[in-house]
């Protein structure tokens, strides 16, 4: 209904009402004056004659009161007539509706921000053209289920399938930009002419790359992202034609992408891309050789009609295909193909749903924590519902108007809650980026509107619900008579059950806390295998290859070195190609000497590979097993050597002595001996072995063989410094500089903190679990130190009476308290068996502890029940203090 | 008005269609009329008629318009509807048939069992 005409409606119902009301008026005023008249005739004097009729008639409320129900009243006259009643009665106690209001408003506020994130996460549809359509497809190895893609696979598979109308292939790249004001690191992707086209995103500039375009004979051509159109040429709208010189090469501008487009989050696609480029132009040999896989990635439009299931089954037959003609490549690998969406955030999914039931059960609290305050509220106000009934007002009525109240309560805490989730969603997201995926796509839009709508009528019915059903059961008669003090034993069973209730969902959200919390800390104390304190990080690139032929690489790489040891605060530095430990994984296939070379090199065993210089191990402080770690002298011109670590020695020695021994490095063709073993470092994080590749060697990265050099133009860094890491940024950058004016140094961060990103999903949970149990345990503990209260200044009669009998403060004390502890142990047995029951949901973010872990559920049911008996202590206090003469007067 | 005869329940709906089917009437005009055609022998209580007629009203079976009574004075006069024509006659051919068959279980002497 559009506002305009629910106003009209409205204002209609309320005409209707009053014309109604007054005609019934006129109607029953007739019938006694015309009964009067009739009593006058028979001999009766006038007024005595009116008050007969008056009392013939009976209560003329009570009879309105049944016409108007028997007329259907409009639902919107009873609902503004309730509404009106509402606010005034809340009106009248301003401080129990602001307690209400506020506690509703911390319970719906934090729920709708945590939908908002679920909604913005895992409910929104990708912003593309039917983005369930789209699937993220991978090579699938022995060792890893999503794998890069080789770029002449990716094309047999263009080729070969059936079931994809388009497939579009990415690649991320980093780009030397020169000759528009100082050199500048600017973030690329390499992608088919295809993909654009295939995920319906329009140019906002210029067109799309052609399908001439995307191949070796190309001309180079390049489009920009929205941002960097704007950042770099101030959102000038000539810019198509112009051109750019990414890595010594001049690409002409052909159009420029909306800048809020975005892919991912994806292994593979850079999040803040500033150019595309077309990645069939990509003349590096390596790239189109069939057994490197470069970290490319693929995107794939289903046909109409092909199922996901389908789509498999046919990229299987491919891959099998495929497997037969290229054995050595091929053999034993696959495709995998999954869901878009699912690959972009299916690894956060558990995550948020559980977030989400753990902020429900914040809000089942919230709902308690009300529904007891109503329900004290109700004892006050038998008297009024009493009268009213007496007045002629059904059950149904008294019902309807206070879960009008409620929502009306509800409503308003559901407001202020919305408010305080568009602030807390953002300050969250604000301080914790990198572990959510699509954050960018979490705002109020009209789903989140609509949910916490939802929430607080839901909520103001549960919490309604209970208080209004009870004034069923007030005894009309009794509850006039006793003169407002009314109040049973089964309403007292509904609060405290309530407690109970409270206390047990506030012990499974700090079990859940306590868990997480215990995890972190094991993962905290994790070696990660070197020590990362002081060690920074940082990449290093350059427009044009470091020299002209491999030898002046080398030596460019060892000058490098040598100037970054030479910054006053760096102890050691050590360039690092290949793998970066939790930053980036490289394999490489090999055999060991002396056994039988399989057949294949897919067949072949991968292990994690890392291209250092000497100084790698001191500068991240790796221990030294046995033999020794690379020097100076092992160079290009020297016999290959590896160092394994203790991984490797373990899975492909066992108990021999690995020391000189060699292994067949497949794609490098070389045959290193092994000289040494450091200790093992966490590749794949502090937490998992999620892949199966452990075995790890280090090589000289000066024996890289020739021809994969050029691929070396951006290189990682590791640099141990003596104060904190982030202070040396400006010094090493200036020492760079004068090596190479053209070295861009990029993306420096302290080794500590790339840990800590690791980690980020598992704080961001364990942040929020105990914000959200925190919330619980304080809630819970205002609900039971307010039925304490309440119960207690119900019983002072008895309690003075008791203490005027000789009762200690002693007594009373530990009688309340006794009230309260019972109300709590209730709650934690219960809620001790919940958490059995919920816990092992989280198992998979736990580390280091059990999902039942003892240590965490008994202190959290010790923490709660003394929690619960201080909340219990001040009412009780109050309580033995009674001065019975007082209190007994006072009746 | 007897005292001492109370309605069965449902009974008023009929009571009321019987006394507005005689001719349009208003709300005491309808008591006056029960009272006259049950020889004063059927209590109602007063107030009770009005949500009764309202129901009614509601159900179609009556229609309402404001007129001036016998004494010069505004008044609402309930008239029968051909729906209510038609529920008056089926409800007092089932009343019929309920009380004969009351009635003959009621006389029923020992020895006919």
């Amino acid at each position: 209904m559009k506002p305009l005409a629910f106003l009209r409606t409205v204002a209609a119902a309320l005409l209707r009402r009053s014309r109604v009301e007054s005609e019934m008026d006129e109607e029953l005023r007739a019938h006694i004056r015309n009964r009067a008249d009739d009593l006058e005739r028979s001999g009766l004097p006038r007024a005595q004659a009116e008050r007969r009729a008056r009392v013939e008639f009976g209560g003329v409320e009570r009879f309105k009161e049944e016409c108007r129900e028997a007329l259907g009243t409009h639902f919107l006259e009873t609902l503004v007539q309730d509404i009106r009643f509402g606010v005034r009665t809340l009106h009248k106690s301003p401080g129990f509706t602001l307690i209400a209001v506020l506690t509703l408003a911390l319970g719906i506020g934090a729920t709708t921000a945590l939908f908002s994130v679920v909604n913005g996460v895992l409910l929104n549809p990708l912003p593309y053209k039917h983005p369930n359509r789209l699937v993220a497809i991978y090579s699938k190895t022995k060792d890893f289920r999503r794998f890069a893609i080789s770029y002449p696979n990716f094309l047999d598979w263009v080729r070969d399938n059936h079931s994809f109308s388009a497939l579009a292939a990415f690649l991320p790249e980093y780009f030397d930009l020169t000759g528009r004001g100082e050199p500048e690191q600017v973030q690329g992707e390499r992608v088919s002419a295809s993909f654009f086209p295939l995920l319906g995103v329009q140019p906002i500039l210029g067109r799309q790359f052609t399908a001439k375009e995307d191949r070796l004979d190309g001309r180079p051509v390049v489009l920009l992202s929205g941002g960097f159109w704007k950042r770099k040429f101030g959102s000038a709208r000539d810019v198509v034609g112009k051109t750019l010189t990414l890595n010594d090469t001049v690409y002409t501008i052909v159009g420029v992408m909306p800048a809020n487009f975005s892919y991912g989050p994806s292994a593979n696609f850079q999040a803040n891309c500033d150019v595309f480029v077309p990645i069939g132009q990509w003349n590096n040999p390596i790239f189109r050789e069939r057994q490197a896989a470069m970290g490319m990635d693929a995107v794939g439009r289903l046909k109409p009609g092909v199922t996901l299931v389908q789509a498999r089954a046919d990229m299987s037959l491919v891959a099998a295909h495929l497997a037969e003609q290229f054995p050595n490549a091929d053999k034993d690998s696959g495709v995998t193909v999954i869901p878009l969406k699912q690959d972009f955030v299916g690894n956060v999914q558990p995550l948020l749903l559980i977030l989400l039931a753990a902020v429900g059960f914040v809000l089942l609290i919230v709902c308690a924590n009300v529904a007891n305050l109503l329900l004290a509220r109700s004892t006050g106000r038998a008297r009024e519902f009493a009268i009213r009934a007496a007045l002629g007002a059904s059950q149904g009525r008294v019902i309807r108007q206070l879960l009008t109240e409620s929502l009306l309560l509800s409503v308003a805490g559901g407001a202020l809650g919305l408010l305080m989730a568009a602030w807390g969603t953002q300050a969250a997201l604000s301080v914790l980026p990198e572990a959510l995926p699509r954050a960018s796509s979490v705002h109020l839009d009209g789903h989140v509107l609509f949910f916490a709508l939802g929430v607080s009528i839901l909520s103001g019915i549960l919490f309604g619900l209970a208080p209004a059903l009870r004034t069923r059961h007030v005894d009309l008669r009794e509850t006039l008579k006793e003169g407002g003090r009314g109040g049973s034993g089964a309403r007292h069973a509904t609060q405290r059950i309530f407690v109970a209730v409270e206390m047990a969902l506030a012990v499974v959200l700090l079990v859940g806390a306590g868990l997480m919390t215990r995890s972190l800390a094991n993962l905290w104390s994790v070696n990660p295998g070197f020590d990362p304190h002081h060690v920074l990080f940082f990449s290093i690139s350059s427009p044009r290859p470091l020299g002209g032929t491999p030898d002046d690489v080398r030596t460019a790489m060892r000058q490098i070195r040598r100037q970054l040891e030479a910054v006053p605060g760096v102890q050691a530095a050590s360039l690092v190609a290949g793998s970066q430990p939790m930053w980036n994984d490289s394999e490489l296939p090999f055999w060991v000497a002396g056994q039988p070379k399989p057949a294949t090199q897919s067949q072949m065993s991968q292990a994690l590979f890392y291209a250092v210089q000497p100084d790698y191990r001191k500068a991240m402080k790796i221990p030294l097993i046995r033999g020794r770690f690379l020097t100076a002298q092992d160079n290009e011109h020297s016999a290959p050597v590896i160092i394994i670590d203790q991984e490797f020695a373990r899975l492909f020695f066992g108990h021999r002595n690995p020391i000189g021994q060699r292994i067949h490095l497949a794609i490098f063709d070389i045959t290193p001996e092994i000289v040494g073993v450091v200790g093992h470092v966490k590749q794949w994080g502090l937490a998992s072995a999620e892949s199966s590749v452990q075995a790890q060697f280090y090589m000289p990265i000066s024996q890289v063989p020739a021809r994969f050099l050029p691929l070396l133009r951006t290189t990682p860094v590791v640099a141990r410094t003596r104060a904190a890491p982030a202070s040396e940024v400006a010094a090493i950058r200036r020492q760079l500089a004068q090596v190479n004016p053209d070295l861009v140094m990029f993306g420096a961060q302290p080794m500590e903190s790339i840990i800590s990103a690791s980690l980020a999903a598992r704080r961001f949970a364990m942040i929020l679990l105990s914000v959200f149990a925190g919330i619980a345990l304080l809630l819970s503990c205002i609900g039971i130190y307010g039925v304490i209260s309440y119960l207690t200044s119900q019983r002072s009669h008895e309690v003075s009476i008791r203490i005027a009998l000789g009762a200690q403060q002693r007594d009373v004390l530990a009688m309340v308290l006794g009230q309260g502890a019972k109300m709590a142990l209730a709650g934690v047995g219960i809620g001790l068996a919940a958490a059995l029951g919920l816990t092992w949901l989280m198992s998979h973010m736990l580390f280091g502890v059990s999902a039942h872990d003892p240590l965490t559920f008994l202190g959290v049911s010790v923490l709660l029940v003394l929690v619960a008996l201080a909340a219990c202590y001040v009412p009780a206090r109050r309580a033995s203090r009674v001065d019975p003469a007082m209190a007994l007067r006072n009746e | 008005m007897a005292p001492d005869t109370r309605l069965l329940p449902g009974t008023l709906d009929l009571l009321i269609l019987k006394a507005v089917s005689l001719g349009p009437l208003h709300g005491y005009g309808i008591l006056v009329r029960i009272g006259q055609i049950s020889g004063g022998a059927l209590l109602i209580e007063q107030g009770a008629l009005y949500p009764a007629l309202f129901r009614l009203v509601r159900q179609g079976l009556l229609k309402a318009k404001w007129g001036i009574s016998e004494n010069n004075r505004r008044a609402k006069f309930y008239e029968l509807t051909a729906a209510g024509r038609k529920h008056l006659r089926q409800e007092a051919d089932d009343w019929n048939r309920l009380a004969a068959a009351i009635a003959s279980a009621l006389g029923t002497q020992p020895e006919e069992v």
